[in-house]
């Protein structure tokens, strides 16, 4: 996409178009990467309810793997996690290990 | 048909915010300026306006409550003076870079410290950079002339800026002056309904005001602002030319006053410009070409125009009614910058008069004129910046 130039923009700072922050990944922020392991899960949704990025993708009341389009990696899914049994289903790993 | 009353300036101001009818009011007192937003606020209460007052507990949320309200799809106005505006400042920036077109008052009072309370034009001048635009008013009826022009200035569809207008605290503010008032309806037809442009309220077309914007676009913002600036003239003079069809009174850019083949030449903003004309008169009397530029647009400033009405003039006297403390008076470097445009050198002196409300009086007038003569016939300029009626 061409970067815009100052005649494309509207009057002020205004965002005219609702939902277009999904455009802009903001995964790349990254320095620690959340590990979901399945075994440990109890499906509690936990993570989904305080993911602040909406990163955590549920389908059918069931979660799935992280979206890391969006996830800035900030833990606080891992460390609201209550797992299974005192194991955490959610770890986090740093970014190029 | 005009009214003809006897009104003071801050009463001739609220009276046209009454006019105007606007959506909401901010309204947070400060001297001198508390007179307007007091009278508006009893117009509220008499339900002669339908507008929303909001009384805030500072002036920063004062302008904070304008800019929400202004995004959200209103005629939005507030007033302030002084420490206000200075408090205001932060929010200033915002309400101009989101172009949002909200009219202020502003009754012009000398910043603390020391705490005074009278007139003069730091607080004006100190928000020079913010991106309002910017009109000043000599007198009671001007400021009231402007105040109706503002609304429409702000809220052309080309411009959607913030409009301030400044008048002389006490000088002009507390005075009582004859002036003509326009009919109601006049006003109404004049100013017209309300458009609004991306309003929040909108909730079926939803949109954000003030994301965050990062190296990658900022700098096209500001271009953008940059280039609103440079169609706000335009509008100004079209504006003034429908306000004569109403009112019989020309507004242009600025005033040039006995300027055509003047020698030597004042710049003055201001209540200060009609006593500075008086000598100006006096001067041509005994046969000296003298004349005098008085500001009206003072953001964006008319740089081209008033060096073109300034080309007769080998010496001149910018007034300034602020300082900026270790460099010239604000008005002087504008006036310096508009010598530029077409090349030309007359001999510039600044004179610093007038702060925290100190009388400006003809006799300063006549000190500074017979000066300027002397340095229109040596060609030498004694000092380029002093102050004025002042002890030592
Ligand atoms: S690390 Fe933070 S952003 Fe990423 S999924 Fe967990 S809560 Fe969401
Ligand atoms: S918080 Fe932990 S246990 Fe609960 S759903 Fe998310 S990953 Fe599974």
């Amino acid at each position: 996409m061409k970067p815009k130039g100052w005649k494309d923009l509207p009057p002020g700072s205004v965002i005219t178009r609702p939902g277009s922050a999904t455009e802009f990944k903001t995964g790349s922020w990254r320095t620690f990467r959340p590990v979901w392991v399945p075994e440990n899960c109890i499906q509690c949704l936990f993570c989904w309810m305080y993911c602040p990025d909406m990163a955590i993708k549920v389908k059918d009341g069931k979660r799935e793997e992280f979206d890391y389009d969006y996830c800035k990696g900030c833990g606080i899914c891992a460390r609201e996690c209550p797992g299974k049994k005192g194991q955490k289903a959610i770890i986090m790993v740093e970014e190029g290990k | 048909m005009a009214k003809v009353v006897a009104v003071t300036g801050n009463e001739a101001v609220a009276n046209a915010l009454r006019q105007a009818n606007p959506d909401v009011c901010a309204a947070y007192p400060i001297t001198p300026q508390t007179d307007i937003m007091q009278r508006f606020s009893g117009f509220v209460a008499d339900g002669l306006v339908n507008t929303e007052l909001i009384l805030v507990e500072s002036e920063h949320s004062a302008m904070s409550a304008c800019v929400g309200a202004s995004a959200g799809g209103g005629r939005v106005i507030t007033a302030t003076s002084s420490q206000g505006l200075a408090l205001m400042w932060e929010i200033l920036f915002i309400a101009a870079g989101d172009r949002l077109p909200i009219v202020m008052p502003l009754v012009n009072r000398a910043l603390s410290a020391p705490l005074n309370i009278h007139g003069d034009h730091s607080d004006g001048m100190g928000a020079r950079d913010s991106g309002w635009i910017q009109l000043w008013s000599e007198n009671a009826q001007e400021a009231y002339d402007n105040t109706l022009q503002a609304f429409r200035i702000a809220e052309h569809m080309d411009i959607r800026l913030p409009v301030m207008v400044c008048l002389d605290g006490f000088i002009i503010s507390h005075s009582i002056e004859r002036i003509e008032y326009l009919e109601d309806d006049a006003v109404k037809n004049f100013i017209g309904e309300f458009k609004q442009l991306n309003p929040l309220l909108d909730v079926e077309h939803p949109v954000s005001y003030g994301p965050l914007i990062l190296p990658d676009l900022y700098m096209e913002y500001k271009r953008a602002q940059h280039e609103v600036m440079t169609k706000v003239s335009k509008v100004v003079l079209d504006v003034a030319a429908d306000f004569e069809k109403i009112s019989g009174r020309r507004y242009g850019l600025f005033e040039p006053y006995r300027l055509d083949d003047a020698d030597i030449a004042l710049v003055i903003l201001n209540s200060a410009a009609g006593t500075a004309k008086d000598a100006v008169d006096q001067f041509r009397d005994r046969g000296i070409r003298a004349g005098l530029v008085k500001p009206r647009l003072f953001r964006p400033f008319p740089y081209q125009e008033i060096a073109d009405a300034l080309k007769s003039a080998k010496a001149i006297c910018v007034m300034d009614r602020a300082d900026s403390f270790g460099g010239f008076g604000p008005m002087y470097m504008e006036i310096a910058s508009a010598m530029m445009m077409n090349g030309k050198k007359p001999i510039l002196i600044n004179k610093i008069y007038g702060l925290g409300g100190r009388d400006f009086l003809p006799e300063h007038a006549e000190l500074v004129l017979s000066e300027l003569a002397d340095v229109a016939k040596s060609g030498k300029a004694r000092t380029f910046k002093e102050y004025i009626g002042v002890r030592e």
